[in-house]
């Protein structure tokens, strides 16, 4: 059924025939609303996260473009402190954390693992639901008076000032349980549902990711859950927990928020790592360079990534015994991340690259992750942090690491796994042109912050000192460009679903258990539970075995 | 994951669910599933433990001075109907392994009446506590305190002791559930999972309780 | 906004230093930059080699079997562990100064609030949105608020703090250089809706700057022996700008309109009703009473939110301030 290497476009194989397949074994609505079926929950989670993708964009353009002029450009400062915390919190709640696991992990982890479904198909709808819910809170901010915390919900401002924060604090909360059980599902899906064969060091290293941050989603989100329910009953009934007039610590707040939004970065960019490998090791046709050392690193950024909340807190007044401790655990990350960076580098060593729209995305990814992780030690630093804190250049940073880092990984996953998701082959040279716009219009846009931020440019606000115009005018027209990069990302993907040409089962020719099913795969994933063989990126030795798989 | 030979001691309306291979491979499942939703619970709960240590050692007399306004009898009593509960739940599992149908639904029943026990004394406590205007934060209307911020101490008492209480709440809920499904013959010495699973949830509620009671109530 | 001083700009990414943390700060700023610069280089200079060098030439090129060495995985593992403790230990240099102030600073509490700063000197002198400081001596801040959490940065001294409501923090700085410099708030803290009319009324966290003027040590004394006020300018126009840098106009409008107090408005010579039913005609004594014990007498229809001035305003600026409010008419 499957075959070693193939060549997109040219490929010879028969298109799998119109077979029944997990989206047309039934059909209406309603079936999808009560499906349990992971494959479908997954490309509803797709739908919705890119619509929140978008509705954060939306909002990101509109702070760019009052950003054109100091003082009032379009706006009133308080409708500006409401569009950047809107922003940020559905950029954070409801895409970027919900995306590539829900999405993407949904779909492919039972596949990869060679189970029919996950182990609580139940459980993973209702997660599902509740992130509907919890998101249907947060954005009935956009009715109930807004929202203008800013995406950290620092206390007392959060507790005093008006608005929906109890609406959303309580979406968030919500849409952690579903982060939760979604993690829960994941983590047992992997320990007790693997093919025969399947060993842990045959797992794809998309699945290591996804496992990793499963476990952080599991750890971690209950301390925010427990969070946002005293800052809701602090707004709501004023039980002095963090208003210092009545005794509380806002200090204490932000060590709470941290304990959660520290390793919650990771919960964005470990699913990122995780497509970055897939990607690399199928476009390029090679065996993964030091499997195992990329594997165990992630695990290992999840552990310690629970070590360093600390680093957001240096002028926060936490004392100086933490802050020193929190700045050294930070760089012991970098060293794990720096391990995947260099084992990606050297599987394209002597590799055959194959310049596909989700290769165009991982080259990007490599370059914008790498500024953004290497900024991010700037902010680790004692010194330096106390110069750029809380202005333009950690801004930048961290739309380096999220935006051209897991989202840019995102769009390359999404273009790598669209043909067995859809069925569909969408075009390539439109694929690379987005991929070139966005890696252009992003750099136009975070790069002159950097520069911002160091020279004192604060973040959060509406009105500026004029010498700062120019860079942050030329950071808007580069939003425009990422705007256009998005929109010819989506017009490609959309005029697929139409007009694009049938996809074969392993366009790429990839060797995990994803490319041996057919294209869209059927309801119970593989007709015959697969016997795994072989590891996942046996490029080599399958090669010499004339590349038949045997599942 | 071997395939097991003895599904036939199942009961008859039992089915592995289509993705499982075998039966074994599902009540494992299960099991660490539910093993993992303590884990996140622990946390959640460990959050209010750290904020519960950290006011404490701010304001370390004031947080004596008031815990001596909680009801230590009330809190004891409370203590002994939650670890008897714990002790028939666990008797209910028990007899839901070696199929005694009877047993298991009549300990699941004295389980559900001490929850609501443990409820009533609490909703006494309560309503004392309101009385005297021990509510924390703004609604602390209480005189004759000697240590500054006494509200702190009741804004975590009331926090800690709330959310055990929903999710004692949670508990009757879960356990009314697996009581109807054992009267309705759902279990058996192969298939006793959710009662497993119910009875490990209220195990937690139980210890929850046991730190909170000498923490809150006997230390301060 | 406040008017605010350019801030200097003099290399590609940092402001002028012109403190003498600035230049440690400096020192490990370009040390983390070269290291990453290096190490970016050292990620990409490969990658874009291999990447046109290994191109799909034709299809089913054998690729290489190797799939990990020990041996590099621990290179690579040791040396930027060794560079990345080094590192730690140039960012903590910097800092352990910063948080050490030296003995015998001259002391200085800073008051935040939104959206302005005041400075109280040892002696009682309170500078509202400007910070005198000589120069050439250590300077140590205690920041406090008194709603909710600001921060204090002076880019050009690369110095930043929070001010946190009900805890003290400090920092302390020695500028090396006469000028002025832009303090800046970078700790979000909101927005007025809708904005006062007058745009030199601070609105909101961007707005919320004042000055650092450093002068040099004889004029720094005499600044604070007069209390900083010019007795050059009239009294009204004085009051005018201490309407403005204390905050009166977050409450009070001067066109008519209601805000969180009365307006000042057609106020010298009204009769005014109070909360308790009886009335009093507005003169100098009520206007001086009303900014130094506000709650003596609650105007109708307003809480008592008004915080007093008592200690805080010098009379010679209570003066100012009622010269000013008689001539709203
Ligand atoms: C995807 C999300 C993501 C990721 C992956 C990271 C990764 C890192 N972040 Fe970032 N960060 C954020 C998202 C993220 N961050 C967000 C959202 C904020 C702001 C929140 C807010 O305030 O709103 C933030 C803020 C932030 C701060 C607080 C700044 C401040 O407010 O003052 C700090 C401080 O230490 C920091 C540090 C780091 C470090 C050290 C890493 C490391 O993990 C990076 C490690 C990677 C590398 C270093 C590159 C590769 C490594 C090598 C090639 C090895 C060799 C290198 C050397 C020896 C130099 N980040
Ligand atoms: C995942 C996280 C994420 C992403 C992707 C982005 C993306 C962008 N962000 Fe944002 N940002 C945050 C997270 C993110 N941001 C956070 C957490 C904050 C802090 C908030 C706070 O301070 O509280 C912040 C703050 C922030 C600021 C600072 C505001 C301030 O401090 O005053 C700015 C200013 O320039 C900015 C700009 C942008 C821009 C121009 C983009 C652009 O890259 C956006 C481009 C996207 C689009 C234009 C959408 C187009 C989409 C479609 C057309 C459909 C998509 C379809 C397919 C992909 C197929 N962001
Ligand atoms: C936090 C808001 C606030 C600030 C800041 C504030 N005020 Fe007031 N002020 C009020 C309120 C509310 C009242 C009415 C209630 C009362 O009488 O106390 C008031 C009353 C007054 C009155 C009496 C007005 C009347 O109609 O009789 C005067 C005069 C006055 N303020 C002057 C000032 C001056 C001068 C300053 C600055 C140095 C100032 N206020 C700062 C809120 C404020
Ligand atoms: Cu004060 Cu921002
Ligand atoms: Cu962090």
């Amino acid at each position: 059924m499957a075959q070693g290497v193939a060549v997109p476009g040219t490929h010879e194989d028969h298109p799998s025939p119109k077979a029944k397949n997990y989206i047309n074994a039934e059909a209406g609505v309603w079936s999808w609303l009560t499906t349990v079926d992971h494959k479908r929950i997954g490309l509803m989670y797709l739908v919705s996260t890119l619509i929140a993708f978008a509705l954060g964009g939306f909002f990101a353009i509109l702070v760019r473009l009052e950003l054109l002029t100091p003082k009032k450009t379009f706006m009133s400062g308080h409708m500006y402190n409401q569009a950047f915390t809107l922003h940020g919190a559905i950029m954070v709640f409801l895409f970027i954390i919900p995306s590539v696991p829900g999405a993407l992990g949904n779909f492919l982890l039972p596949i990869m693992v060679g189970a029919k479904d996950v182990a609580f198909p139940k459980l993973n709808l209702m997660s599902l639901y509740l992130y509907w819910i919890g998101a249907l809170f947060t954005l009935s901010s956009l009715v109930l008076g807004g929202l203008e915390t800013g995406w950290t919900f620092y206390v007392p401002y959060s507790s005093t000032t008006g608005g929906a924060v109890i609406a959303v604090t309580f979406g968030v909360f919500v849409m952690g349980f579903s982060s939760i059980l979604t993690g829960l599902n994941f983590v047992v899906t992997i320990h007790k549902l693997r093919a025969p064969g399947m060993g842990w060091f045959r797992l794809p290293l998309f699945l290591w990711a996804t496992y990793a941050t499963s476990l952080v989603q599991i750890l971690a989100t209950p301390v925010l859950a427990i969070t946002l329910l005293l800052l809701l009953f602090e707004k709501a009934f004023q039980i002095g927990i963090f208003d210092p007039k009545l005794g509380g610590d806002p200090v204490l707040f932000q060590h709470f928020f941290w304990f959660y939004s520290h390793p919650a970065v990771y919960i964005m960019i470990l699913p990122g790592f995780g497509i970055a490998s897939e990607l690399i090791a199928v476009h390029a046709h090679r065996k993964v360079f030091g499997y195992r050392a990329i594997a165990f690193s992630s695990v290992a950024i999840a552990l310690i990534g629970f070590l360093v909340w600390g680093h957001h807190m240096f002028v926060s007044g936490q004392s100086e015994l933490a802050s020193t401790i929190f700045s050294a655990l930070t760089f012991l990350v970098a060293v794990p991340t720096g391990i995947k960076m260099f084992n990606w580098i050297s599987t394209l060593w002597r590799s055959s690259i194959a310049w596909t729209t989700p290769m165009a995305y991982a080259a990007a990814f490599l370059f914008l992750f790498a500024i953004g992780g290497l900024t991010g030690l700037f902010c680790g630093m004692l010194g330096t942090d106390m110069h750029i804190h809380d202005t333009y250049f950690v801004v930048a940073h961290f739309h380096y690491v999220m935006m051209g880092g897991t989202v840019v990984a995102f769009v390359g996953g999404l273009h790598h796994w669209w043909p067995k998701m859809t069925g569909k082959m969408y075009s390539d040279k439109l694929g690379k042109l987005s991929a070139l716009l966005l890696f252009v219009g992003f750099n136009a846009t975070f790069f002159p912050q950097f520069i911002l931020g160091s020279r004192g440019m604060p973040r959060r606000y509406y009105n500026y000192l004029d010498q700062f115009q120019p860079l942050h005018q030329f950071s808007t027209v580069g939003s425009w460009i990422i705007g256009l990069a998005f929109l010819v990302a989506l017009y490609n993907l959309l005029d697929s679903l139409k007009n694009g040409a049938d996809a074969p089962d392993n366009p790429w020719g990839g060797l995990s258990l994803e490319w041996q099913t057919a294209t869209p795969p059927p309801t119970e994933n593989f007709p015959v539970t697969p016997r795994v063989t072989h590891g996942p990126y046996d490029y080599s030795d399958d090669r010499n075995a004339t590349g038949a798989s045997d599942s | 994951m071997s395939a097991s030979a003895n599904d036939e001691k199942l009961s008859p309306d039992f089915h592995v669910a289509h993705h499982f291979d075998t039966a074994d491979q599902q009540f494992d499942s299960a099991r660490m599933g539910i093993w993992l939703f303590l884990v996140t619970e622990i946390l959640f709960f460990g959050g209010l433990f750290c904020a519960f240590f950290i006011y404490r050692s701010w304001y370390f007399s004031s947080f004596v001075e008031a815990h001596h306004h909680l009801d230590k009898v009330m809190g004891a009593v409370n203590t002994c109907v939650l670890i008897f509960s714990s002790l028939t739940m666990a008797l209910a599992v028990r007899s839901a392994q070696v199929n005694d149908k009877a047993k298991t639904v009549g300990f699941l029943i004295v389980t559900i009446l001490c929850a609501f026990g443990f409820l009533v004394v609490k909703y006494f406590e309560y309503q004392h506590k309101i009385h005297d205007g021990l509510l924390p934060g703004v609604h602390f209307t209480a005189q004759g305190f000697s240590s500054p911020h006494p509200g702190t101490f009741f804004a975590v008492y009331f926090m800690m002791t709330g959310i055990h209480g929903l999710h004692v709440i949670i508990g009757i809920g879960l356990i009314l559930w697996i009581l109807l499904r054992a009267q309705r013959g759902d279990f058996s010495a192969r298939y006793y999972a959710p009662v497993e699973g119910v009875g490990l949830y209220w195990h937690l509620v139980d210890l929850v309780w046991i730190y909170l009671f000498p923490l809150l109530y006997l230390v301060g | 906004m406040m008017t605010a001083p350019k801030i200097d700009i003099d290399s590609f990414w940092l402001p002028k230093a012109t403190s003498t943390l600035a230049g440690q700060v400096d020192s490990a700023w370009n040390i983390v930059l070269y290291t990453c610069i290096v190490f970016f280089l050292l990620l990409m200079v490969p990658t874009g080699y291999f990447l046109m060098k290994y191109r799909r030439k034709k299809e089913g090129e054998v690729t290489s079997a190797i799939d990990h060495s020990t041996t590099i995985e621990v290179v690579w593992t040791t040396i930027p562990l060794g560079v990345l403790v080094v590192l730690f230990f140039v960012g903590l240099t910097p800092w352990v100064s910063a948080k050490v102030a030296p003995a015998g600073a001259l002391e200085i509490n800073v008051t935040a609030k939104k959206w302005n700063w005041s400075f109280q000197y040892p002696d009682g002198t309170v500078s509202a949105g400007k910070l005198i400081v000589p120069k050439g001596k250590p300077v140590k801040l205690t920041l406090s608020s008194v709603d909710v959490i600001h921060s204090f940065y002076v880019p050009e001294f690369r110095i930043k703090q929070d001010a946190v409501p009900g805890l003290y923090t400090s920092l302390w700085f020695e500028a090396t250089e006469i000028k002025d410099l832009t303090v800046l708030c970078t700790e979000y803290c909101g927005n007025a809706d809708p904005c006062p009319k007058d745009e030199s009324i601070p609105c909101g966290h961007s707005d919320m700057l004042a000055t650092v003027s450093v002068l040099d040590e004889t004029k720094f004394k005499e600044w604070l022996e007069t209390g900083g006020e010019d007795k050059s300018t009239p009294p009204a126009e004085r009051g005018k700008a201490l309407f403005a840098s204390w905050g009166c106009a977050t409450c009070h409008s001067l066109d008519g309109s209601k805000a969180t107090g009365p307006t000042m408005k057609g106020l010298f010579g009204r009769k005014e009703e109070l909360a308790d039913g009886s009335t009093v005609s507005v003169d100098e004594n009520y206007l001086r009473e009303s900014i130094l014990v506000p709650t003596a007498k609650q105007v109708k229809g307003f809480p008592l939110v008004m915080p007093t001035f008592q200690g805080q305003l010098k009379p010679s600026q209570v003066d100012a301030l009622i010269a000013f409010l008689k001539e709203q008419k």
